[in-house]
């Protein structure tokens, strides 16, 4: 086993691109870690990504927010103007883990990761987020919700490194809020879980939306037919009716030790309302 | 040497305060030294080789291609670890447990292990081990285990407890009964009567520290232990029984000790590093990973309870009976058993019955947690009474209060008490200004009682007086929270001294004579009773020196407040000498002066508490809050209030995890999913309030002071208090423990539809 | 297995060391410079009993590798008194009797400085929420909670 730590991105992907056995990228190490002190991979090569400049800063640029794949949660949460825009993803994102762990995890992790309940992707995919791939191929930009491919898998070729999150410039009335269900307080994997980012018009109406739902199926669920019931509304109770019925109705939950599937079921409906009522009021509804 | 342990009133001086305790500034420091933080020169990392299977046929074990890996230095299996137990069934079972021999009983059980130069390389011998397993079916549950045609665990188990001897084996290894009266009779005097079956899941003690220890083991037949354990000289004796050695030749040193409630009173991993070590001929580190801990050790029984209990209108119980069915592992145990003993202890019952089954299940082999068996039955019982008292139309504090045992009432499980709790924990809870406050919206309140035994038994404590006149005090009994501070106090109290030149250690099993371990709450109990005897014989002595020194009769001597005075006209000039006066002469009177005791402490007292929770229910989502919580104890004497305050929250906390949130969870292959901290939920500090305490002090008469145990009754009432602060906040009886969000949410659901 | 070569900067010492590249953090101050005060609980992340500070943050050393302590400052238990004098986070530790068996108190000591560091003056919910990653087993976070409160008001001098 060799741990290397590439000082640029071209160097990373060329050594990812060509070592002959299993190679691992190391940013914030808090699932690689829990791996490989399960036995569940032994990689010959850990590729710690974290002196690659410019892949632990969040800018902000004309179009938006770019969040480097080495910046941590915690960092995210520092952010005053990333929180301002895009509340719901950063939460999300703050969601992951401890305290201890959010000091190292990052959000490319928690999506590369490729759980169905990873806390930060399904704000992402709410947020209509997009991943900049970095690889011996070149650079390709993709929605964030293509990345994984099922628990466990991702769609990235070998060599492919995600460099960085791209996150739109808000419009005014606009809003995104994440909720997701767990036993305690603190310290649990999602039992199942909402993003919903909503923009409104001038009259408060819904104008664009989209709505995520995770560990409600293999990946994380971009629903659009509960974004259709949204667009046009004002969040009447009869709306978020249909909404949480539409949600539930669009899971495809399994039983396992942390839910039934009639739980994740009921509860993904109840939290996709909640987490649109407050997608609603942060986009400047009432 | 004459030593009277009944209770006296006195005016005490140390015992009551709450100073610093001495090993606090060790554990603030990181400098406290646990089971893994101990090394030796030359040690190997042990490993253990685990069964992926619930229930298998071991047919072969090949470990050449691990005993040729480079820095590999010993594997070893059952062959390796001979049968020393003759005839010993118990014992025979720790041996089976440590290391199976026939069959793999459970997942996790080990097959083999290694020691080598370093994890790594361990990690990389343990796959090079080959092991040829014949799966069998398995069960894992309780009820399926007691059926007919369920996979028999030991086809040599026969029902024991059965008046006829069963012709055939079953899983059920022993039937208990206790009670008195005639419940049928009791029953037909009943106006209302409620009957409910109730099932707990398997819980872990969930200490954060995994067990851990050095063996080494020399060619002269001796060996040192250093590990983490609630008792040094229970760990030697089944060490030195099971590897053929002389107990004396072992010698044990406890580390500090990172939690155990229990857990940590049984040999697990200890022989097994002994073994290697043996094989190595060189000293062995073994720390299981919390994996292991979850799969290997620890937890407790799973139950299925069922609970009748009838009352008159005027809300006299008539009659009161239950069936429990606990699961002990592949092993026999006595965990039914001790759970009908306490089923009804709270009460005074005229027609009582409980009978108890012991069912052998393909899980880790169960061990004490807490008040074992108690937490279960409290809430199958508390759960029973609270709705019994609704039916009758009584508050339930009053229906219990009427229906509460007392001084003289004939317990359910024989004897007949002396002066009690639970009537005053229940006054006091009638009076708390918790049960008055007010509650919101979807919010309830609930009660529940609670009752453990305590226990008493074999100890031993050294006093030495140093020339300076400050005192070492050599205890046997593990410090599990504090009980060097209270020993130490309980010391300064008897000799007249002050807590600072009081200094207690735990003591090797070289340099002590045998102590039980720190189990049934008798850490304080039984070795302050010891302390104060040892005390008591370094008094006479401190006296004889005073006497000399003065050269009168000793019997003119008085001990008073950590000063010989010397009694009666006569002597009326000589006024005293303290102590460490009589300390510094102590080489030109006779030598050093020490007290010992041995003693077996009886007469430990019952101990009852009664808690108040209220919670908080998501009617939507079936999500529970736990907003408010008390706890109200009896403690005979609080010898270091604020530790018992800790012993009081830290068991509430405990139950409140069992209740809500902890379980085992198996496979349908019979596998643990959730063998974790992340899946096996124990409380975190944002899902807990602050927890109130109301220390009572009943006093023990057979101890000195008045002390009880303080350590597990608190586990035993909140599983049902939540259950009937949930019952209140949401109407729904929720009869399945853990009351998990999903489980909580189907019974909302279905009381919305029926 | 090739080993690595760090140095770093451990409670403002220079230390040098060499570990396998799979090696934790966790396992070099343990194992290899004898800083036993952060414990192995879980090994994943899930307990906190190693939590340490690395570069102004709050982690747990189980979840870093020995090799990416290089050129950083490290953090632990072992580094928080001065000399007899202790951090008023140990001393309230101590009276509050915040500990029982003691295993998780240098991680909460740890992830309580850090906390405090942040926030000053934190309410009751913002100390247990901040301490949610840190498991105690005994106490029931109770007295955990106040020894926090009340190092805090001592910190501020209040």
């Amino acid at each position: 086993m060799r741990y290397i730590r590439p000082l640029s991105i071209e160097d990373a992907v060329g050594t990812l691109a060509s070592s002959a056995r299993t190679a691992a990228i190391l940013a914030g190490g808090s699932d690689l870690l829990v791996r490989m002190k399960g036995g569940f991979v032994e990689p010959d090569l850990i590729v710690d990504i974290k002196a690659v400049p410019g892949l632990g800063d969040v800018q902000e640029t004309a179009e938006g927010f770019r969040i480097g794949a080495a910046v941590p949660s915690a960092v995210l949460g520092e952010n005053t103007a990333l929180k301002k825009a895009w509340p719901g993803v950063v939460e999300a994102a703050r969601l992951i883990g401890s305290k201890q762990v959010q000091g190292r995890c990052t959000i490319v992790g928690n999506l590369c990761n490729a759980s169905p309940a990873a806390d930060s992707v399904p704000a992402m995919v709410a947020a209509g987020a997009k991943a900049v791939i970095v690889g011996p191929s070149g650079r390709r930009t993709i929605p964030v919700e293509t990345v994984p491919a099922g628990p466990g898998r991702t769609t990235l070729a070998k060599g492919e490194i995600i460099e960085a999150i791209l996150l739109d410039k808000r419009p005014p009335h606009a809003g995104d809020a994440y909720l997701r269900f767990i036993p305690r307080t603190e310290m649990d994997i999602a039992v199942v879980s909402a993003g919903v980012n909503l923009t409104l018009d001038e009259k408060g109406a819904v104008k664009t939306a989209r709505v995520a739902l995770g560990a409600a199926a293999p990946t994380v669920l971009l629903v659009e037919e509960a974004a259709e019931v949204l667009v046009g509304s004002k969040l009447d109770e009869a709306t978020l009716e249909r909404l949480a019925k539409v949600c539930s109705g669009a899971c495809r939950p399994i039983d396992d030790k942390r839910g039934t599937i009639e739980f994740r079921r009921k509860v993904a409906g109840v939290l996709a309302r909640r987490a649109a009522v407050t997608a609603y009021q942060r986009a400047g509804g009432k | 040497m004459n030593f009277d342990p009944r209770y006296s009133t006195r005016n005490f001086t140390a015992v009551g305060t709450r100073p610093i305790r001495p090993d606090g500034i060790d554990k603030v420091t990181g400098r406290a030294r646990y089971g893994a933080d101990f090394n030796m020169a030359g040690q190997l990392v042990g490993r253990i080789l685990r069964s992926p299977h619930a229930h298998a046929k071991i047919k072969k074990i090949d470990t050449s291609k691990a005993e040729k890996l480079p820095g590999v230095k010993a594997v070893i299996t059952a062959a390796d670890l001979p049968d020393h137990t003759n005839g010993d069934a118990a014992m025979y079972d720790i041996l089976d447990n440590c290391m199976a021999r026939k069959k793999a009983l459970y997942d996790g059980h080990a097959v083999a292990a290694v020691a080598a130069i370093d994890a790594r390389t361990a990690r990389q011998a343990l796959k090079l081990i080959e092991v040829d397993y014949e799966v069998l079916a398995h069960v894992t549950d309780v009820d399926e285990a007691m059926k007919h045609g369920a996979p028999l665990i030991n086809d040599a188990v026969f029902t024991e407890g059965l008046e006829e001897k069963p012709v055939k084996p079953s899983n059920v290894t022993k039937r208990s009964q206790f009670g008195h009266g005639d419940v049928h009779a009791g029953f037909g005097h009943a106006d209302f009567v409620v009957e409910r079956s109730f099932r707990t899941e398997q819980t872990h003690q969930g200490y954060i520290e995994p067990h851990a220890c050095v063996a080494s083991a020399n060619a002269d037949g001796t060996a040192d232990l250093w590990v983490c354990t609630q008792g040094h000289f229970v760990y030697r004796q089944h060490c030195a029984q099971l590897l053929g050695m002389d107990a004396s030749k072992l010698r044990v040193t406890s580390s500090e000790i990172g939690g155990g409630f229990g857990g940590k009173t049984h040999v697990w991993a200890e022989p097994v590093a002994l073994a290697l070590s043996r094989k190595a001929g060189r000293p062995v580190k073994l720390v299981m990973t919390r994996d292991e801990v979850f799969r290997a050790s620890g937890p407790t029984s799973a139950t299925s309870i069922d609970v009748r209990i009838g009352a008159r209108k005027d809300g006299t119980i008539t009659a009161a009976e239950a069936t429990l069915r606990y699961s002990c592992g592949p092993y026999a145990g006595s965990w039914a058993e001790v759970g009908a003993m306490t089923s009804f202890a709270c009460y005074r019952l005229e027609n009582v019955k409980t009978v108890g089954y012991e069912v052998l299940v393909n899980r880790p082999k169960t061990a004490a947690y807490r008040a074992p068996s108690a937490p279960m039955a409290a809430f199958a019982v508390e759960s029973a009474i609270d709705e019994l008292a609704k039916m009758v139309g009584m508050d339930p504090v009053d229906f219990r209060i009427k229906n509460a045992a007392q001084e003289g009432t004939r317990s359910s499980y024989g004897p007949v008490y002396g002066p009690i709790g639970i009537g005053p924990t229940l006054e006091a809870v009638k009076n708390h200004p918790h049960m008055k406050a007010p509650l919101g919206k979807n919010q309830g309140r609930g009660m529940a009682c609670g009752f453990w035994f305590n226990f008493g038994g074999q100890t031993c404590t050294d006093l030495n007086i140093g020339m300076d006149g400050s005192v070492s005090l050599a205890v046997g009994t593990i410090d599990v929270g504090g009980s060097r501070a209270s020993l130490s106090l309980i010391a300064a109290e008897e000799l007249g001294i002050a807590y600072e030149h009081v200094k207690a250690v735990v003591a090797d099993t070289s340099s002590l004579g045998y102590n039980d371990m720190t189990d049934g709450s008798r850490g304080t109990f039984s070795t302050s009773m010891a302390t104060i005897s040892a005390a008591r014989n370094a008094i006479r002595t401190l006296r004889e020196r005073a006497a000399q020194m003065w050269d009168i009769s000793v019997d003119d001597v008085a001990w008073e407040h950590g000063h010989a005075v010397a009694r009666g006209e006569k002597h009326g000039n000589l006024g005293k000498l303290s102590l460490k006066e009589i300390a510094a002469a102590s080489g030109t009177t006779g030598g050093p002066i020490a007290g010992h005791s041995e003693l077996v402490a009886d007469g430990a007292g019952v101990s009852f508490a009664t808690h108040i929770c209220d919670i908080e229910v998501d009617p939507e989502t079936g999500a529970t809050r736990v907003l408010r919580y008390t706890v109200v104890q009896d403690a005979g004497k609080a010898v270091h209030p604020t530790y018992v305050e800790g012993q009081y929250q830290g068991g509430a906390a405990q139950g409140i995890g069992w209740a809500l949130n902890e379980e085992y969870i198996y496979g349908k292959d019979g596998r643990l999913q959730n063998a974790g901290f992340l899946d096996y939920r124990i409380p975190v500090c944002s899902d807990l309030p602050m927890i109130d305490t109301q220390i009572l002090e009943i006093p023990n008469p057979n101890h000195p002071y008045g002390v009880r145990g303080v350590g597990e009754t608190s586990i035993v009432p909140p599983l049902a208090a939540i259950a009937n602060a949930l019952s209140n906040a949401a109407g729904v009886r929720m009869t399945h423990i853990p009351m998990s969000p999903p489980r909580v949410l189907a019974a909302l659901e279905a009381a919305r539809e029926g | 297995m090739a080993g690595v070569a760090v140095s770093t900067t451990i409670n403002g010492d220079s230390v040098e060391y060499l570990c396998q590249p799979d090696e934790t953090l966790l396992e070099v101050l343990r194992d290899r410079l004898g800083l036993t005060g952060a414990k192995e609980g879980c090994g994943t992340g899930d307990c906190g009993a190693c939590s340490v500070i690395l570069d102004g943050r709050l982690v747990c050393s189980c979840l870093v590798l020995g090799a990416e302590a290089e050129g950083r400052q490290v953090e632990t238990v072992e580094g928080m008194a001065h000399g007899e004098q202790l951090h008023p986070l140990q001393q309230k530790f101590l009276e509050h009797a915040a500990l029982q068996c003691g295993i998780c108190t240098p991680g909460f000591l740890i992830a309580a400085k850090d906390l405090l560091a942040k926030n000053p003056s934190p309410t009751e919910e913002e100390i247990r929420f901040g301490l949610a990653g840190n498991l105690c087993r005994c106490t029931g976070y109770d007295k955990i909670v106040r020894a926090v409160q009340d190092a805090a008001n001592m910190m501020r001098g209040a």
